[in-house]
């Protein structure tokens, strides 16, 4: 297990576990951050934080901070 | 026509297309007002549709309808205390899963419901083939597509609605969605507790409150426990539901319970939703590629605001002369209607010169509004957001909060406007209250003057250094405000970005127009009010001698007399230029003396003890308080006091003459400049805090917390420089 803020540009993953506080954890999850979801990293800010992410088909944006908090299990990249 | 008007409430994600829809149904025949008690905006529309008048209630965009957010709050509150008639939830056909997550909750809190499938053709485009039909049963609950955009559906919408509000459709019925046997068995107990008194199920769904009860939720265990004993009863059984499912799962309830809930949607959605085809060129994702890029995103971003500032100011400039030139005609117009008096000194110089100068900004901010709207609506403001969330985090806001403070510079009534685009309330208060630091527009003449006047060729680097020292202030109290009054409760950064969209010209209009609206009528109500006070205090009392009157002030003042009279003398009378707004004050040196003999003028006597520390005499004290005006007049003021005549600008030779013989020293100008960038801008701004933040004592706290600042640091600098030997 990993952290998500551990991640590249164009990398993917499942979720395996939230950490943070319960108001955190329930907004991720109420946006779609349930545990076995799949996340596909988009891309960094210009200046690092936040991080673009793809999950449940939408992108949205977290802090580094934030990103830090969800586990992850690291799926191979897709041979293109 | 039915007698009674039918209430539809409209609920939906962010993004989801629910103000286009709102827009669509209503179009001009709504009213924007304020949640009671809260900063969150409230919209209501009326709509005919088959001779039924419905009446349509826009509740915020919100993913969730937990007590997370002060959106959600509001929203369930008027779900749940005013029970609308029927509820649509605007759903984004193109992002069913997290969109539905919404729809599950309002099927628990067992509302009449309708599901509206929007931007239909989005979700076609990407290859996903709804199957509607399906959706409606496996929910108990109608399913109507709509296109927003291009104004598709909504009469079927309509139709539905009043179907469901009559009974007549044939889908709606209460489906439960199943958390598994050890939550089902958990929530039974706590029903099982709230039957005993039967009146609660009359008023409240009994499981929607046994689920809100296992996810702790606090609003809706205080009203249970009003409930008396009966209330406490059940809120000791939802406790001890929540020991035994936190043992049994090893995490909170609320956590399974948004599990299970993913969980049904996810099932229903392998039914429902086929997708065909590999998602192909995404174009949104291709524009970002530049619009978010790690070089380009920056440069890109300061082009568009750039694009803004321009069209704000430069092309607002003209309209914002013509409105000029009107007020100065009918200033004129007046002066010649009337005989010369009282009656025609406050409809003139008091009420039309005082509103009008305010009236004169309802261009830029219709401009500004109308591209802060082509941001939103685009989704260009999500990205603005998302580049520089970095820099803003500094101080403890969100991304977002960096436009507001940015049009600042330009007029903080707009940008403090503008902090409607923030989604929490903390993140809209904390920028509200940093917002006057940044150095306005109406700021520069008094910069000018000053700098001008006492520092010469080095005059930019001072102005810069007075900007620098706003942005400075707006940082260090940002973050001072974010650690003490605003702690704690900083939201996390799930921000959507949607993909681009081609915005609606109604829409953008309407937004518009909105804001306007809001303006023109809060904004000239209070200005009328404190340009009228203004006026009388300082055409009050009013002495046909204007030597009397000095006499009077005399005992308190005679050092300053004396230097007036040095002043007066020194420089030769300026040419009185007689414009319409001042046919009767054409003699600067009665001017001077007649507003010295004033309240306004006494009233400098009077606090200038305060000022003493800060360099300021009585003349610079007067000019700081009509400075609460708008901080032109600071301009204006110094020049009727320093006996240059009231027509003076930044700009005039005569009034930097005599203010280089007053006495003031360099660094005194520089305290003075810092007091001018730092005490509340203008009394626009307080009617538009009063008005943002829906409270007196935020607009309280922001007028004294400004003031206060000013003189400390003012002080500082004054006394600081004095030790330094620089004055």
């Amino acid at each position: 297990m990993i952290p998500l803020s551990e991640f590249r540009e164009g990398e993917r993953g499942i979720i395996t576990k939230l950490n943070g506080s319960g108001t955190f954890r329930k907004r991720l999850q109420e946006m779609g951050f349930i545990r076995g979801s799949e996340v596909f990293v988009e891309k960094y800010a210009p200046l690092r934080d936040p991080i673009e992410l793809v999950i449940k088909g939408y992108h949205v944006s977290l802090r580094v901070e934030e990103a830090a908090q969800i586990m992850m299990e690291k799926l191979e990249q897709e041979q293109k | 026509m039915k007698k009674e008007a039918i209430t539809i409430a409209l609920t939906g994600n962010p993004n989801s297309g629910k103000t286009t829809i709102f827009n669509n149904l209503t179009g001009t025949r709504q009213h924007v007002g304020n949640w009671p008690g809260v900063t969150v905006e409230k919209k209501v529309g009326t709509v005919i549709h088959n001779g039924h008048r419905l009446r349509v209630v826009d509740l915020p965009g919100t993913y969730s309808l937990t007590a997370y957010s002060i959106e959600e709050i509001v929203a369930r509150r008027f779900l749940v205390d005013s029970k609308p008639d029927v509820v649509v939830d605007i759903v984004d056909a193109s992002n069913l899963e997290r969109n539905l997550y919404l729809a599950t909750q309002l099927i628990e809190m067992g509302v009449k419901l309708i599901l509206a499938l929007n931007m239909a053709d989005v979700a076609q485009a990407r290859g996903h083939q709804i199957d509607a039909d399906r959706l409606a049963t496996l929910l108990g609950v109608p399913v109507v597509f709509t296109i927003g955009t291009k104004n598709q559906g909504m009469k079927e919408l309509l139709d539905k609605v009043l179907e469901v509000v009559e009974d007549r459709d044939t889908v709606s019925r209460h489906i439960h969605i199943s958390y598994g046997h050890e939550l089902e068995k958990e929530i039974k107990k706590i029903q099982d507790v709230i039957w005993r008194d039967t009146s609660i199920g009359e008023r409240f769904s009994t499981r929607w409150l046994a689920v809100k009860l296992l996810e702790n939720d606090a609003a809706v265990q205080e009203r249970v426990k009003s409930l008396g004993e009966i209330g406490k009863e059940i809120v000791a059984q939802a406790e001890a539901s929540r020991a035994r499912l936190g043992e049994f799962y090893k995490d909170d309830a609320e956590m399974v319970l948004i599990d299970q809930r993913y969980g049904f949607i996810g099932g229903a959605l392998k039914e429902v939703l086929k997708v065909s085809g590999q998602t192909k060129f995404d174009l949104s994702r291709q524009v970002d590629l530049v619009l978010t890029n790690r070089i380009l995103g920056f440069p890109v971003f300061i082009f568009f605001i750039w694009a803004m500032f321009q069209a704000t100011f430069t092309l607002g400039a003209y309209p914002m002369e013509w409105i000029d030139a009107g007020v100065s005609l009918l200033g004129a117009f007046v002066t010649g209607l009337l005989p010369t008096g009282l009656l025609q000194d406050l409809l003139v110089n008091g009420i039309i010169a005082g509103v009008g100068s305010v009236i004169i900004f309802l261009p830029n901010i219709l401009i500004l509004f109308f591209c802060i709207a082509l941001f939103e609506d685009t989704g260009y403001l999500a990205r603005a957001a998302f580049i520089m969330d970095r820099v803003m985090h500094v101080i403890g806001l969100h991304g977002k909060a960096f436009i507001p403070l940015l049009m600042g510079f330009g007029c903080n009534v707009p940008a403090i406007m503008a902090t409607r685009t923030l989604e929490s309330e903390r993140d809209r208060l904390l920028s509200i209250l940093i917002n006057p630091l940044i150095s306005c527009s109406a700021r520069l003449p008094v910069y000018i003057l000053l700098a001008g006047t006492f520092f010469g060729a080095s005059a930019g680097n001072v102005i810069f250094s007075i900007y620098a020292l706003g942005i400075a202030l707006a940082i260090s109290m940002g973050k001072l405000f974010s650690v003490t009054l605003f702690r704690g409760d900083i939201a996390p950064f799930v921000m959507e970005l949607p993909p681009y969209r081609a915005p609606t010209l109604k829409s953008l209009l309407i937004h518009m127009w909105d804001r306007s609206q809001i303006f023109l009528r809060k904004m000239s109500g209070v200005i009328l009010v404190g340009s009228i006070l203004v006026w009388v205090l300082g055409s009050f009392p009013r002495s046909p001698d204007l030597h009397r009157g000095q006499a009077v002030e005399r005992g308190v003042t005679s050092a300053a007399q004396e230097r007036v009279l040095t002043v007066t003398e020194s420089q030769q009378p300026v040419s009185p230029a007689v414009t319409e707004n001042n046919l009767k004050n054409s003699d600067p040196d009665n001017e001077m003396a007649r507003l010295e003999s004033s309240f306004l003028g006494q009233l400098g006597h009077l606090i200038q003890p305060i000022f003493a520390p800060l360099g300021f005499d009585w003349r610079t004290s007067v000019a700081v308080l009509t400075g609460f005006v708008a901080k032109e007049i600071v301009v204006s003021t110094l020049g009727v006091l320093y006996a240059a005549g009231a027509d003076v600008n930044e700009e005039s030779e005569a009034l930097r003459r005599s203010l280089r013989t007053s006495g003031i020293t360099p660094l005194g100008a520089y305290a003075l400049m810092a007091f001018v960038l730092i005490y509340i801008p203008c009394l626009a701004t307080v009617a538009v805090i009063r008005r943002e933040t829906n409270s007196w004592k935020w607009t309280g706290f922001s007028i004294s917390y400004s003031v206060v600042l000013a003189w400390v640091v003012s002080f500082l600098i004054y006394q600081g420089g004095k030790v330094l030997g620089l004055g």
